[in-house]
């Protein structure tokens, strides 16, 4: 193209991008025109319209808490259920000035100095326009007086509350655990969504474990308020979904008679039924009364159960670690069986002492004098340590390791509601490790017997036992058996989880040891002869006593309670009836001196309670 | 050779434009504040934000405009596979597939097609003589169709109908005919019902929520009605700064993005409203002052189409808050908290600032 018409062209083009930017600038400014428009519409000829509407019709959406699902154990008792409270509350962002307000308050309403402090320390830390709790359980007339003054006090309302309650108290405290209003921390995890109405989450135990099935899902509603926030009506609800409501495998008749059996003993009880892995009771002594931790507990209370010197608040059936003693020893034939370290038959002289060769120490049997000739059944009936001993030598720290941790020991159980501890089952690896040090035969020795560095809970004895009942077969144990969806009515039964079983090379094996734990009960010289002599029916065993290391705290004590804390543990193993295992058991009983005379008679009461009560009601 | 220009020419900034924006994002801050719950943080973000995308500004602006038009052409066709790749290993977010996680950088290729598509086209049209011929036309609309067909199927509706319509402008700017302008637009109502039913569901309710805010008061047409009550309850003067109470207390959603000028109305008023789109109205003057004084096509057509895209996005978003429009999500350009839009937003004005001060003095 020749320039002339280029240059031509480009003119054109200027031009014609001239005129083009003028219409966009005259559409530019009509729509601009229209706008304004529209604002005067809205701002100036509607004004009063929308001021009215923005002073009294507000739409507010209020999330609707979800009902948390019941509790209940294995009978249908109701362990943890919801009740209608009236709570005072005040929201800190529609309140003027604080002080005259709680000041005014307290004309009206009782208000102790608790409520005052336990409200300070809840304004920090919290939502948003979250209504803080002033005074629970108002009674009605308290409510009424309120409402007659409700004008005077912007920013305070009276709520109707569900809030939770445990009707049997510290019975199960430990199992089911308590709910406790959300902190800063556990507010960051949850979904802030689904938990905008929800003022408590579970803490510990089923209660804690189980939250997301208990929660349900948060619901709302859109609400017409005035100016004041005030609730003027409902526009529209979108209904909660209810929690599922649990049934456990708890029976809490079964839960009641071992924690009076411990009485005022500090102990823990385990007892599961073993064909299913069902935790029948979970007790742990002393106990407390979680309905105090429901809306805050006072910093009075609180503090006394932190500092009481045995702990109520710890659970010792999940956390507690304890050496096994000799509960550990049909565990122990049933290794010598299996490696052929020895036979039923093989003999031992027990003189009440057992040395390495070539050292002079002395292990000392618990019968100074010592037990004579025994076989593996008496050494298992009558807790011959020096049995125990050889037989320990002979395996070896190793291979007692390794087929202990076959049963359990040293492993979490993996039990539902969680919060247990695993225990040690040592070896050299394990002691290399923890510190940094070789392992010693005078250590293997103590370790047949059930001391030195082995620890164990009382549910990880009470599984192992099971596992004895069913010679072998090993299945999780489960606290909650089965929810249930409480608008539907349907029940979806948890399933049952087996573990690896332990399986034995010839069932005689099992036949051994187990007749030798029947003779701990049943014969006449068995540890246990007290509570089998006149039992309806027939209960394998075992005794132990665990001597105490003493396990530094940092309380003081007077003399008095030195002394209990340094006396040994009672322990008692069992399972009934033997020939169709029902429920195996594991005692324990802190400082309790003997196995067989604190811990057995324990399990013997539960026994009776859980097959007799059946047996008389078919 | 000693450069002794003033400071401004030689960073190629436009004094009249940057004044503007700084003035907006001023009066954005202010009211940031306010929608924000006065939390003095989230300022401190988008402040940063902001300094960061000025910084993008400065330097696109120095680039001058015939480097932009020689890659507009590969930015095209990169932005084209950015998005083919958003649509098959793209992140989801409010429930749309619009992101590429690039484990250094997370962003939207969509707002780089914000640029890219009207470079491409003014680009294309550029080269050949003005008014364009029906084929140039033809093949405009293919380089348009083609990243909005991508972004709709995100989905993002609406962020597709923008890039659109910033090419729809460079055709417009490039003189294409009347006559042809009146067809389109025929042909586009009637294709209305083929994009009704190519809608989502949300897509649609929104639509007959606009057309009917009290038929659904608590649902989607909940935005709508807060946010006129707001408006409307601001009158004259507003309620003044830090007193919107509608949009305060929880009332108003997406107060802090989209649904800002609700507050910005009910807290200043129609006087305050007034000063905001006059200020709007400056900034757009001055970018079609530059885009009519520029010297070639290029930057005559990409310039004028960006800036106008500028005003569409002002007149979308107010129209949506005061109930003219369907909600789109489409927020308060410069004013809006956000930062996804502010980069894309702020190269625009330095590809303006670009095509006005890389002009050589030509005599004749």
């Amino acid at each position: 193209m020749s320039p002339g018409i280029t240059l031509k062209d480009k003119a054109r083009e200027s031009l014609l991008l001239r005129n083009r930017v003028i219409v966009a600038l005259l559409v530019v400014l009509t729509l601009t025109v229209g706008l304004l428009v529209r604002l005067v519409y809205l701002q100036v000829l509607s004004h009063d319209l929308f001021a009215t509407l923005s002073e009294n019709n507000r739409v507010k959406i209020v999330p609707i808490p979800p009902t948390r699902g019941l509790i209940f154990d294995r009978n249908g008792v109701v362990l943890a259920q919801n009740q209608p409270s009236f709570t005072l509350e005040v929201v800190p962002e529609a309140v003027e000035d604080m002080e005259a307000t709680l000041q005014g308050l307290a004309e009206i309403v009782d208000l102790r100095e608790a409520d005052l402090e336990r409200f300070r320390r809840l304004l920090k830390g919290r939502r948003r326009f979250e209504g803080i709790p002033l005074r629970f359980r108002l009674d009605e007339e308290d409510v009424a007086r309120f409402a007659v003054n409700r004008h005077r006090f912007p920013g305070v309302d009276i709520e109707a509350r569900l809030t939770r309650h445990y009707p049997l108290g510290p019975a199960g405290a430990h199992v089911v655990g308590y709910v406790g209003r959300i902190d800063e921390q556990e507010l960051q995890r949850l979904d802030a969504a689904d938990y905008s109405g929800t003022s408590h989450l579970g803490k510990t135990g089923v209660e804690k474990a189980y939250e997301d099935e208990l929660h349900g899902k948060v619901g709302f509603k859109h609400v017409e308020t005035n100016a004041q926030g005030r609730t003027l009506r409902v526009l529209e609800r979108s209904a909660p979904v209810p929690g599922n409501d649990l049934e456990l495998n708890i029976d809490v008749l079964l839960q009641a008679t071992a924690e009076q059996a411990l009485g005022s003993e500090n102990g823990a009880v385990v007892a599961i039924e073993p064909q299913t892995g069902a935790v029948l009771a979970l007790v742990s002594t002393p106990t407390f009364d979680p309905n105090l931790f429901v809306n805050g507990i006072d910093a009075e209370d609180y503090a006394a159960l932190q500092t009481s010197v045995d702990r109520p608040l710890f659970n010792r059936a999940l956390r507690g670690q304890y050496p096994p003693g000799s509960t550990v020893k049909p565990f122990m034939a049933l290794i010598g069986l299996e490696t052929e370290a020895t036979t039923p038959d093989e003999e031992t002289w027990c003189g009440g002492f057992y040395q390495l060769p070539g050292r002079s120490h002395r292990y000392r049997d618990w019968k100074r004098v010592g037990h004579g000739h025994v076989d593996m059944n008496t050494a298992i009936q009558q807790s011959c340590d020096v049995y125990f001993y050889e037989l320990a030598l002979e395996l070896g720290i190793d291979r007692m390791h390794d087929f202990m941790s076959r049963f359990g020991f040293g492993r979490e159980t993996g039990v539902d509601i969680g919060g247990e501890v695993a225990g040690v089952m040592p070896s050299r690896e394990w002691k290399r490790r923890m510190r940094n040090q070789p392992w010693y035969p005078g250590e293997t020795l103590i370790t047949g017997i059930g001391q030195g560095f082995t620890l164990t809970t009382p549910l990880q004895l009470a599984e192992a036992t099971a596992s004895l009942a069913l010679r072998g077969r090993r299945l999780q144990p489960r606290v909650v058996r089965a929810l249930s969806d409480p608008e539907t009515g349907a029940r979806s039964i948890l399933p049952v989880a087996e573990l690896p079983p332990v399986v034995a090379k010839l069932d005689s094996h099992w036949n051994r040891i187990i007749q030798g734990m029947v003779d701990v009960a049943h014969s006449a010289r068995g540890t246990a002869r007290r509570i089998g002599k006149d039992s309806p029916y027939h209960i394998a065993g075992k005794t132990g006593t665990a001597q105490v290391f003493g396990i530094g705290q940092d309380e003081k004590y007077d003399a008095e309670q030195l002394d209990k804390r340094l006396r040994d543990h009672a322990l008692f193993i069992a399972f009934a009836p033997v020939e169709k295992p029902r429920i195996a058991v594991a005692v324990l009983v802190e400082n309790g001196g003997s196995g067989s005379r604190a811990a057995a008679p324990i399990a013997r009461r539960v026994l009776d309670h859980y097959l007799l009560r059946d047996a008389v009601e078919t | 050779m000693v450069d002794d220009r003033p400071l401004a020419q030689r960073l190629h900034l436009d004094l009249p434009l940057l004044f503007g924006i700084l003035l907006l994002a001023g009066l954005g801050f202010v009211v940031l504040y306010s929608a924000g719950g006065q939390d003095a943080a989230l300022l401190v973000r988008q402040g940063i934000r902001l300094l960061m995308a000025i910084g993008i500004m400065f330097l696109v602006a120095l680039v001058p405009p015939r480097h932009l038009a020689f890659w507009a052409p590969w930015l095209y066709g990169a932005s084209i596979l950015l998005l083919l790749a958003v649509l098959f290993v793209g992140d989801v977010g409010k429930g749309a597939q619009r992101w590429l996680d690039l484990r250094v950088i997370r962003f939207q290729p969509s707002e780089m097609v914000k640029i890219t598509v009207p470079a491409m086209v003014a680009w294309f049209l550029a080269e050949r003589p003005l008014p364009p011929r029906f084929l140039s036309i033809m093949t405009a609309g293919l380089i348009i169709l083609v990243p909005t067909v991508l972004i709709a199927r995100q989905p993002d509706l609406g962020t597709a109908l923008l890039v659109a319509a910033s090419g729809a402008l460079v055709l417009l700017l490039a003189g294409i005919g009347w006559r042809l302008i009146g067809v389109v637009t025929v042909l586009l109502g009637a294709c209305a019902p083929i994009l009704w039913y190519l809608m989502h569901d949300y897509q649609r309710q929104r639509v007959l929520t606009f057309l009917n805010p009290e038929s659904d008061p608590l649902g989607s047409g909940y935005h709508i009605i807060q946010s006129k009550i707001a408006i409307g309850s601001g009158g004259l003067y507003g309620k003044g700064w830090l007193n919107g109470t509608q949009s305060h207390l929880d009332f108003l959603p997406e107060r802090s993005t989209d649904f800002i000028f609700a507050v910005f109305g009910e807290e200043f008023g129609l006087l305050g409203a007034l000063v905001l789109l006059g200020l709007y109205l400056l900034v757009i003057g001055r970018g079609l002052v530059i885009t009519a004084g520029a010297q070639d096509t290029f930057g005559r057509l990409l310039g004028g189409s960006l800036i106008l895209t500028f005003f569409v996005y002002v007149f979308v978003n107010v129209g949506m808050v005061t109930g003219l429009l369907p909600v789109v999500g489409v927020p308060l350009p410069l004013v809006s908290y956000g930062g996804t839009s502010l980069v894309s937003l702020m190269a625009a004005f330095g590809i303006l600032m670009s095509v006005h001060t890389h002009r050589r003095l030509l005599s004749g």
